[in-house]
Order: structure tokens, then sequence, then C-alpha cells
């Protein structure tokens, strides 16, 4: 009994290609940028962003005060020069400038996304079915329409009749065409793509308006962006921050009055908008729009932020077996014949049984018979009948001269030889359940009444699916392989391909009570599956990925839809999905950090004189001046300065988002907090101090 | 500074611990309807409560049953308190007025009221020239147990909803205070005023001793019963002395030995409870890294004032005086302090007594170096989560807990979650506000009392009145008002004219309005949102912690909290500090 190895090697997963990032300095997304900034100061705007909006109106009081004294009023509040008033009132204007400029930008380059879509919603006119023309943007669900070869497919909907290869390269990105056929799993068919060969009828499940490339436009233009759970939370936070702020600043002044110490409006003003956290609440918005565009250059269509959100959260991923784990079929590994039949008659009978199955485990079949030396037959010259495989026999083969070569499950063969009048040798049993025990399927080969030996099918996993679990695990997602196989066949695969669990035997309903178990534990579930079956689990499931090449009621039950139909792509949704977090918690920690340092800049400037023990002296207090800025007002003007270009100095890094490793929580909340709670503790006293040396030792403040 | 002071502090600490861990797991067993050695003992007493007070104790609260109970309970105990102070005379039938005293004027008494209902035990009045024995034992003795089971009520109510598992309810009101009070305020204080007695201090009914002293001039002596009003001040972090002189008065706190006893007694809930947190919430580990940040956070307070005062003023090294320690003498700046405590035992109390929202004290804080005396200042301004007020302590650095797990959340990239609950916008709205209310009413108090000239009369009454001193009083009468901790900086009053039977002495309304409304908001709007926390939290699925998860049992998460806690309190009270005892640490200059 020799054991043949070598099975087809499985193609390995292909790497997720990725949309290239569009460059934020293209000149017209730079153009459009900076008007809509300035657009953007409109206050009804403006009002959707406490933090900003205070800046804002801080901004318009100072340029107020700056005008009276420009026409021979007086500073509000204290005796400052119209210079110092108008270089706050002009930098905190730059301060709400460049946070709409960051929005902008995240904007700008989600409509050049967009526009590349839309460019191919050509206008097409349809042909439905009893002959008549439709315009496509007319169309309406339950419309059926003919296409055929070299059209565009005039909206979504799902193949009815014909099969078809159509290039969905518009929306995918990938140039080879693909089959869409009426029936099975692969029957969606998706609005801009267009049909390469032969004739389909769609059913039009769409409404106008709505097809998958209208909504992914929407979506990367920011159009259909609403806040997510967390984005609010956050929201509330630094809106409550920023509350306490003006306290802190509005008490300011009765307390300085006390120590004889009067504060300006605009150096109060000043320092409430340094306190506040501007940072993050300038780059809050453009953070999300961002997280967006990133998704959608993976090719992953979300029809939610708060979905992308939820990614970030996943416990479990639950993944099928067949076409996730292991490459889509069985293939043939090993012939094992019964005693007094060689290896090379099992493997002639066996080829013939197999040539005019056509399924991948027949063919499988055919070429690991080649290896035998058994040359190919053709069905035509031996003048064979095909019997093709039914549910009640369980069997499939040829009748050639007269005799019958079956090959089927074992108990189903083992009638087939009995009702023949033979009998199943004793060794047939054991090999079978083997067979079954280490996880791959047997098809036993008859002739006749004689059962000649067993062909051992086996699941071939993908390559490279250990790493990715490993992955997983290290980002603390566990993951559940899904299989209608047997427990003990289940159990060698999640085994051999690594997962952490498994559920056999699996039905629709097991799954969708699987997820519902999860959650009730409280985990969060994410989902991949293309089948109509999988419809009710995606739907449960808190992330539901629906393959692209997956029924339209699969895309339609879940919350994403993978353009590349790539299963394992979860790992870079929730990667994108915990960097939106990351990003915000980070350049909040940043944002508070350094109100210290303003602290320290501006808090001597304004009692650098108080209980100071002769006149025109300074006080105590001045020894805080730590970073020995030049006078008062360059001490403002640098902190107000560093306040604001912090923002555009940090787009970058909200754009592209703080990167993601999978280290484990503890780690990775050290490492934020040494970079951005310790670093946002010193970078501003070096910016500020830098920013000094500019203002008071060069322009002379 | 002295091996003796060092070894104070630190076996303070370790008995401190050792003492707390019995006592958390005995606390946890009263709230979860545990057994312990006190049942047979007690359950009588408690039926026979909750039949005079017509409630079901097995009623299960939701947050806003909870907080109706707690705020009509409150609301009749204010009213009941402020009808016995200003019916002093009435009362004298019972042979508890021996000294005559007529009721304090309706603004002091309106303060005084609302100070002792808040656990606050802000006074601004001298105990031995204003009250009756009567007013102090059945009017502040009373809140003094209510208050602080009060407090302790609603941190319980906040553990339930962070542990449970399924429904709305976070236990009922009626059955934790009375439970408090039975198991735990009541044993431990009559045990600690025999305790008391036995070192010296008095109780009794008598009236004030007339003597010769041996200077030949008459003193009068205040009497009264004494030990058993000290031992619920301190266990119950309220802090109301039953002399003016607080527990410096050797009839407070005779000894030694009782100045380390009663620091015990202050910090022994707020210690315990958050161990029965651990126990509670079934992870002891979460309860030792609240323990840990609590006590990292007071060893520092603990550390910088001591150092501050044993190296002395800056006023007495600028008139060449010897602050070094010799033998006979501790060195440093022993103004305002009693020789028996020495420095490390007058500023470890003070520590003790600012970090808890207890307020007594045995020195003079006003008489503390600028950077020691801005220490209690700092702790002050971090809301009273070092330990805190019994209850109020938990259920604050808890708000602090959840605000600390959403920033770190995020920074873990997972939708931030507290021992399995999903800490979401509503959390954060409550806790945000919770958390805001203390400083801004101290803030918002302060700059109306430094604004205002109704207010001026309270600070003018200090010599340095006008200067830092003066601002720094204000600030921390206000601060100390909005933290319901009691302990004052001295100079600044609402009270004038206490002498004699109080007759003819007057009140400061404005200042006694202030300070009373500031205490009432202070207390009971965080408490209501920490119950809507609670409230909001018990209804969540718990999920189970993976690798993704911030752990909030780790060191990590002890530096992350201290980093919250220490920016929030700092970045709201820096630029007062400033002008207050931060100016007074950097010079020498005596202002007029």
């Amino acid at each position: 009994m020799a054991t043949v190895t070598s099975a087809p090697t499985p193609a390995p997963p292909a790497q997720p290609q990725e949309r290239r990032a569009i460059s934020l300095f293209r000149r017209d997304i730079v153009v459009r940028a900076l008007i809509d900034s300035v657009i953007k100061l409109d206050p009804r705007v403006q009002i959707r962003n406490p933090v900003m909006f205070v800046v804002e109106v801080g901004a318009a009081i100072t340029t107020f005060t700056w005008l009276k004294q420009v026409f021979g009023g007086q500073a509000l509040g204290g005796y400052d020069p119209a210079w110092y008033t108008f270089v706050i009132s002009a930098w905190l204007w730059l301060t709400v400038i460049f946070a709409n400029m960051a929005e902008a930008f995240a904007e700008g380059r989600g409509r050049a996304q967009a526009d590349t879509l839309r460019s191919m919603r050509q206008e097409t006119v349809a042909t439905m079915l009893d002959g008549s023309t439709k315009r496509a943007n007319e169309l309406i669900r339950g419309d059926q329409v003919v296409v055929v070869a070299g059209e565009l497919i005039p909206g979504d909907g799902t193949v009815i009749e014909g099969i078809a290869s159509v290039d969905e390269s518009a929306i995918t990105g990938e140039s080879a065409p693909v089959i869409r056929e009426s029936g099975g799993d692969r029957s969606a068919v998706t609005g801009g793509t267009r049909v390469l060969s032969d004739r389909i009828v769609v059913d039009i499940s769409q409404e106008p308006g709505h097809s998958f490339l209208d909504r992914m436009i929407a979506l990367v233009e920011g159009a259909a962006r609403r806040k997510t759970p967390n984005e609010i939370a956050l929201g509330i936070l630094l809106a409550g921050l920023t509350l306490i702020f003006m306290i802190v600043v509005a008490t300011l002044r009765p307390f300085g009055l006390f120590a004889h110490t009067v504060i300006s409006e605009t150096t109060l003003i000043s320092l409430l908008v340094a306190l506040i956290p501007t940072t993050i609440g300038a780059l809050l918005s453009a953070i999300g729009i961002a997280g967006m565009d990133r998704l959608v250059r993976r090719n992953v269509l979300a029809l939610s932020g708060r979905a992308v959100e939820a990614s970030g959260d996943v416990d479990v991923l639950l993944l099928d077996k067949t076409g996730t784990i292991t490459i889509g079929n069985r293939l043939a590994a090993e012939f094992i014949p019964m005693p007094g039949v060689s290896e090379a008659e099992l493997a002639e009978v066996a080829q013939l049984a197999s040539l005019a199955d056509e399924t991948p485990e027949g063919r499988s079949i055919v070429v690991l018979a080649k290896q035998y030396g058994i040359r190919e037959h053709d069905m035509a010259e031996l003048h064979a009948q095909f019997v093709p495989f039914t549910a009640q026999t369980r069997m499939s083969g040829v009748d050639v001269d007269g005799r019958r070569l079956r090959k089927g499950a074992g108990d189903a063969v083992i009638k087939f030889v009995t009702e023949a009048g033979g009998r199943p040798p004793a060794d047939l049993q054991p090999v079978l359940d083997r067979i079954g025990r280490e996880g791959g399927t047997p098809l036993a080969v008859a002739r006749d009444s004689q059962v000649v030996g067993v062909i051992y099918l086996k699941d071939t996993i993908k390559e490279g699916m250990r790493e990715r679990f490993d992955q997983l695990r290290a980002m603390g997602i566990r993951t559940i392989m899904i299989t209608g196989d047997n427990r003990l066949t289940a159990a060698k695969i999640a085994e051999e391909s690594g997962v952490d669990d498994f559920l056999a035997e699996a039905t629709p309903e097991a799954k969708l009570a699987l997820i519902k178990d999860q959650q009730a534990q409280g985990r969060m579930v994410a989902m991949t599956g293309d089948g109509t079956n999988d419809a009710p689990a995606l739907a449960q499931a808190d992330v539901g990925v629906a393959m692209n090449t997956g029924t339209q009621a699969a895309r339609e039950a879940g919350n994403m839809v993978d353009l590349d139909s790539n299963p394992t792509k979860l790992i870079e949704i929730v990667e994108v999905g915990k960097q939106l977090l990351i990003t915000r918690g980070a350049l909040t920690t940043f944002s508070i950090a350094n109100d210290v340092a303003k602290y320290f800049a501006i808090l001597p400037a304004i009692f650098v004189t108080t209980w100071a023990y002769t006149h025109h002296g300074k006080g105590p207090l001045n020894v805080l001046n730590v970073m020995s800025l030049g006078t008062p007002r360059s001490a403002v003007i640098s902190a107000i300065v560093f306040n604001a270009i912090v923002i555009p100095a940090l787009i970058p890094i909200s754009l592209k988002g703080v990167r993601y490793r999978a280290i484990g929580a503890s780690a990775l909340l050290r490492r934020n907090l040494w970079i951005y709670g310790v670093g946002g503790l010193i970078a501003p006293f070096v910016g500020i101090k830098l920013i000094d040396l500019i203002v008071h030792n060069i322009l002379g403040a | 500074m002295t091996f003796t002071g060092w070894l104070t502090i630190f076996a303070f600490v370790v008995v401190l611990t050792a003492l707390a861990i019995p006592l958390g797991s005995y606390m946890a067993a009263v709230y979860t309807g545990g057994r312990t050695f006190m049942d047979p003992l007690l359950r009588v007493p408690e039926r026979f409560l909750y039949r005079v007070m017509r409630v079901d104790p097995t009623v299960e609260q939701d947050w806003k049953a909870y907080a109706k109970s707690l705020i009509v309970f409150s609301l009749a105990g204010w009213l009941l308190l402020y009808f016995i102070l200003r019916t002093q005379n009435l009362w004298s039938f019972t042979g508890l007025n021996p000294m005559g005293f007529h009721s304090a004027p309706w603004n002091v008494t309106f303060n005084t009221t609302s100070s002792f209902v808040t656990n606050t035990n802000w006074q601004y009045y001298g105990g031995e020239t204003t009250m009756s024995y009567f007013s102090q034992m059945a009017g502040l003795t009373v809140q003094n147990f209510v208050s602080a089971a009060v407090g302790i009520a609603v941190a319980v109510a906040l553990i339930r909803g962070i542990a449970s598992r399924s429904g709305h309810s976070i236990g009922n009101f009626w059955q934790d205070v009375a439970r408090t009070v039975l198991w735990v305020l009541l044993p431990i204080s009559f045990v600690s005023a025999l305790v008391l007695v036995f070192q010296g201090s008095i109780q009794n009914f008598s009236h004030y001793l007339s003597l010769t002293t041996i200077t030949h001039l008459p003193q009068q002596i205040a009497m009264g019963p004494v030990a058993s009003q000290e031992a619920i001040k301190m266990l119950g972090t309220n802090g109301g002395g039953f002399f003016n002189a607080n527990s410096a008065h050797p009839f407070e706190n005779p000894t030694g030995f009782t100045n380390l006893y009663e620091m015990l007694l202050v910090l022994a809930i707020p210690a315990a409870l958050v161990f029965a947190y651990g126990r509670m919430v079934g992870n002891r580990r979460q309860g030792h890294a609240i323990y840990a940040t609590m006590m990292v956070m007071f060893l520092g307070a603990v550390i910088v004032c001591y150092v501050a005062e044993a190296h002395g003023s800056p006023a007495q090294h600028a008139a060449g005086l010897h602050t070094a320690v010799v033998s006979g003498s501790s060195g440093g700046n022993m103004e305002g302090k009693e020789q028996r405590f020495g420095i490390a035992g007058s500023e470890l109390f003070d520590v003790v007594t600012t970090v808890t929202s207890c307020g007594a004290v045995n020195s003079a804080i006003e008489s503390f170096t600028g950077i020691g005396g801005a220490v209690p200042l700092a702790n002050l301004s971090a809301s009273e989560v070092i330990f805190g007020g019994v209850g109020t302590g938990l259920y604050s650095i808890l708000l602090y807990v959840l605000l600390a797990v959403f920033i770190g959340g995020l920074m873990v990239g997972r939708t931030p979650e507290y021992i399995g609950k999903k800490i979401e916008a509503r959390e954060i709205k409550l806790v945000s506000l919770g958390i805001l209310i203390t400083p801004l009413a101290a803030l918002f108090a302060t700059a109306l009392a430094t604004a205002s000239s109704a207010a001026r009369a309270s600070i003018d009454t200090a010599i340095t009145g006008g200067g830092p001193q003066g601002f720094s009083e204000t600030l921390y009468a206000y601060l100390s008002e909005a933290n319901n901790n009691g302990s004052a900086f001295a100079g600044y009053t609402g009270y004038a004219g206490t002498f004699g039977n109080g007759a003819g002495s007057h009140g400061f309304t404005f200042t006694d309005l202030l300070g009373g409304f500031t205490m009432v908001f202070a207390r009971f709007a965080p408490i209501l949102f920490a119950l809507a926390v609670a409230g909001s939290l018990a209804g969540k699925r718990i999920s189970p912690p993976g690798l993704g998860t911030m752990r909030t049992d780790n060191g990590t998460f002890v530096v992350l909290l201290i980093g919250v806690i220490v920016l929030v309190g700092a970045l709201t009270f820096f630029p007062a500090l400033l002008l207050g005892p931060i100016v007074q640490g950097l010079t020498g200059h005596l202002y007029g």
C-alpha cells in the first residue's frame, strides 16, 4: 500500500490587494480643501463640534476687540496693544481653519475616490424582459432585464436565467472575469459591471439611487457618515472637558483681581483655547472619514461606520470550512486496494468510474490515477455509458463492456455489491472508519459485485491559514470553524488548520444558535459567508462580512461586503476598526497631556508681576517660566501658535491612523501611553520654546 | 525628619492594610447577604428598624427608586437637624444643656445643618461655646452615623451595578443604611469610644469646670460626652469636632496612641471598602489595583508634606531660625502643631484627614509651610478619591476608573469595557458630569466669594486676609465644603461673636448660604450621577475578557488611573493653587 501525496498543490490565498491611497497633495484636492476650510467657518457648521465652536467664538471676540482698538477704543479688560490682539485673533481663526482643513482633506480624498467610482456609473438603457426599454436609473425592485455580451448590467440584482462571464473590475479592481449564473451561490450581479459573454436575465433587487455603487460613493464621500457610538462618547467627554476649562478660565479673572492682577480678555481666551482639547476636536471627524477610506481601499464596503467600529471589538470569528479554511473541494490523495486487488487495478477502475465525473473530486481521481501510469480513456471511444450521481443511489460511475463500475459512499456501495450478489470484504469497514476518523472522506469503488478498494479524499487546507489564525489569536479573536462534516472530521481539520474551536454537522439553525449563544455570553461575533443559507447568521452576527461572489441574499444580510471575496479579510477589517479607536484615544491623550506645558507657558506670563515685592519687579510666580520664554506676550502667542500648528502636523497621522500591533492590550496601552502620553507632555515644551525663539528673538514680540 | 517619624508612617500603612483586608471581607458579607458573627445580635434590632420606618427591605430598587429613598431620607434628616439646632433652648429640660446655650443664628444653623447632613462637618461655630450636649448627641452625632451610612450605601449600590449580571436592581437603600449602621458603624464606634475613654478622653454631662491655673488665672474647662462623638466623628469620616480645637484638643485626642488610633479609624472603612469591592465584583485584583492607586497617591502626599514641614518655612530660614533635628527637638516647622504628636504625627493626621472627607484636624493647617499646606489643598483638588470619605471615596474613584478605562480602552482599539461591561456614551455623559461637579462647585463658589463684597467680611477678619494667605483660606474653605471634607485653613469665617452663651452673635449670611448650598449640591449631585451610572451598568451584559481586553488589574492601569486623577485635578486647580499656597511656597516674603 503506497501513499501518494502529490495532490495538486492549492494556490496560496490571494494577497489582499489594496487600492493605492490617493495622494493628499493632488492639486485639485488641495485647492478644494483650502476653499472648503474657509466655507466651513460658517457657525452653523461649527456648532456641531463644540470644541471648535468655542475657538471660533473666541476668534470672533478677539477680532471684535482688535477692531475696537483700531478705532481708538480700549481692549476688553486689559491694556493689550492692538498688534497683540490681532496676532492672537489671527491664530485663533487659523486654528479653526486648520481643523476644517483636516476634515476637508479627508473628504477630498474620499471624493476623489468617489469620482473614480462615479465615472463608471454610465447612463445605460436597460432592455426589459418584454423587449421594452427603461432608463437604468428608473429601474425598481422586481424589474427583470436582459443583458447580453458587451452590455453593462444596469443595476444590482440576481441572475434568474442563463450564465455569463462578467467583468467586475470596475468595483473590485480585479481584472479576471468571473462567472455569474442563475441558481446557486454565484447569482448576484452588480450594477455597472460588464457582461463579457452570453446572455443573462437579471431580477433587479435595488431601488433607484440605492445601488451598490451609489452606496459606495455616498460612503467614501462622507455624505452618509453618521457618528459612531464611540465617537459620540468621546465627543461628550471632549465637551465636558471644554466646559470645565471654561469655568477654570472664567474663575481665573476674579482670582487674578484678588491678587491685584488684571488679565485681559484676549489672554483669557488664549488660555481657554490652549486648554480645551482642540487637537483631537479638530481631527475627530477626519479620523472617522479616513477610516472609511482605508476600508474602501482594502476593497471592503461597510454599510455603516458602526459596523467598522464594532469590528474592532470582535471576540469570535465564525468561518466556513469549505472555501475558507480548506480549498473548496476534497481531492483524491490515496488509493487503498482491497485484498487481492493491485493498486494499479484499483486506480484503473477508479479512473474509469470517474471519467464522466466533472466534479473537482472526480477530476482529482483521474489526476491521481495518472501517477499510476493509467492512460486517459475516452468515454466515447469506450462506448461507456455515464451513470450520474443521484441522491437516492449516492453513487456515480459508468457502465462499460457490460461491467458496472461504481464509486460512492461506503454504505451505498456495500448495498450495491450485496444486491449484485457479492459480499463486501472484511477489510473494508475498518478502512472506511479509519479514513473518517482521520478527517477524510472515503469513496468505495465497486466493480459489479466486488469491492475493489477505497479512494481516500482529503480536505486540503489552504496555505498560510495557521499564520492568519495565530494573528487573529494575538488580536484576541477566537476562530470557530463551521462545517457540515461529522465531529471526527471536523476535529481533525480544526487541529490541522489551527482554529480554536469548531461546530460540526452545522445546519443554518445550528449556526444561528451558536452566534446567539456567543452573544448571550457577551461576545461580539463576526462571520463571513456567501451562501443564501448563511444569510440569517450574517444578519445575526455583530459583524457580517458577505463575499461579493455570494448571493444577493447574503450581501444584503451582512453589514459589510468584501469585494475581493477573501474570507480572511476580516483581519484587515478588524485592524481598521481598532486603528480608528486607537487614533482617537491616542490623540485625545496627546491633546490633554499638552495642557501641562501650556499652563507653564501662559500662567507665568499672566502672573509675572503678581505679588511682586517692588513696583515693576517680577513676582514669585515668575520662576514657573521654566521654558524662559521671552516676554509674557510672546509666551501666550507661542502657546497659541503651537496649539494651531500641531493640528496640520497631525493630519497625516489622523488620516493614516495610529498603527495597530497585535501585542496584547496591556503592551499596546503601555506603548501608546509612552508615545502619546509622555510624548504629549514633553513635545509642547520643546515646540513652544522653539516658536518663542522665533516669535520673541527674531520677530521681537 | 526623624527615623521615628518615618517609622510611624510605615507602621501606619502596614497596620491599616492588615486591618482593612478582614474588615473588607466582613463588609462584603454584610452587603451580599452573607453570614457574619454579628448576625445573632443584630437581626432583631434590624427587623425592628424596618418595622418602625415602615419599609420593606426585600424590595429590589432600581437606581431611581434608590435615589428617591436617599433624597427623602436625607431631606428628612436635614429638617430634623435644623429643628433641633434652632430649638436648642427648648430641650434644656433634658438636663443636657448645662451651660444654657442659645441656638446659633439661622444662617449659621443652615450652614451647620447642611454640613452634617452632607458628611462635611464644616464648622463655623465652636462646639464648646455653641452646642448643648443634646444638640451634639441627638442632632449632630445622629447625622454623623446616617450621613456616613448614606455614602457607604451609594458605593455599595454602584458596586452592585458594576457586578450585576442581570436586571436593573441596585439593592435596597433602607436595608443598606440599616445594615451599615448596625453591622459596621455602631460596633466599631462603641469599642472605639471605650478605647478613647481608656486613654483619657472624657464622657460626662457635667457643667464646665471653673478652676484657677498655676498662673493664678481663672480658666473654664469644657466638659461633655466627648469620647462617643469622637469615635464616630473619625470612623464616619465626619470630622466635626466636639471642641473647636478638634483633634488637637487633649480630651478629643489625648495621646500619641489615640492619634494613631484615630487615623486608623478614619481610613478603616474607606480602605476596607476597596477590598470589599474586589470581593463583590468577584475579582479581588480589581480591588487591589484601586488600593494600589490610592496608596501610591496617599504616600506621595504624606512624603511631600513630611519633607516640607520638616524642612521648615521660608520665613524661618529667612529669619535664620534653627530648623534641623537636634536632641529634644524634631526641628522643622512646629508652628500650630501639638508637641505630643510631632511633625510626623501631625502631617500624617493632616494627610489622612484631607485625602478622606474627614476633615478632623490635630494641627493648624494654615500654619503649615507653603508646600506643606499645598498638600491638603492638592488632596482636596483630587476630589476625595484617595481613599476619600466612607463610600464617597470608592464611588468617586470608580467614576475616575471608568474615565481612565474609556481613554485607555480607546488606545487599545476596543470599545472600552470595565469588568466586562461596555462604557458607552450614556456612561461617559454621567461620569463626566459626576466628576466635574465637585471641582466646578469649588471654583465657582471661590470665584463668587473672592469677587463679591458681601463675602469680604469673611476674609478680612484674618490679619493677612488681603494676601495669598487670604486667597488660600477662601479657596480652601470652598474646596473643603465642595468635597464635603470640613477641615479649614482657618481665618475664613461665617460666624462672628461666639462668646458667652451665644447671645448677640451673628452669622455672615452670604458665606453661610454659599457654603451650605455648595455642600448640598456637591454632595447630592455626584451621588445622583453615581447612582445613575450604577443603574446604567446594572442592565449590561458582561463580556468575558480576552487578549484584546484592556486589563484593569495591573500596574499599567494603576499608572493610567493615577495619571488621569492627577491630570484632571491639576488642570482644574493649578491656576488657583498658584495664587495661594504656591506663591507662599515660593517666597519668604510676608504680605501684609
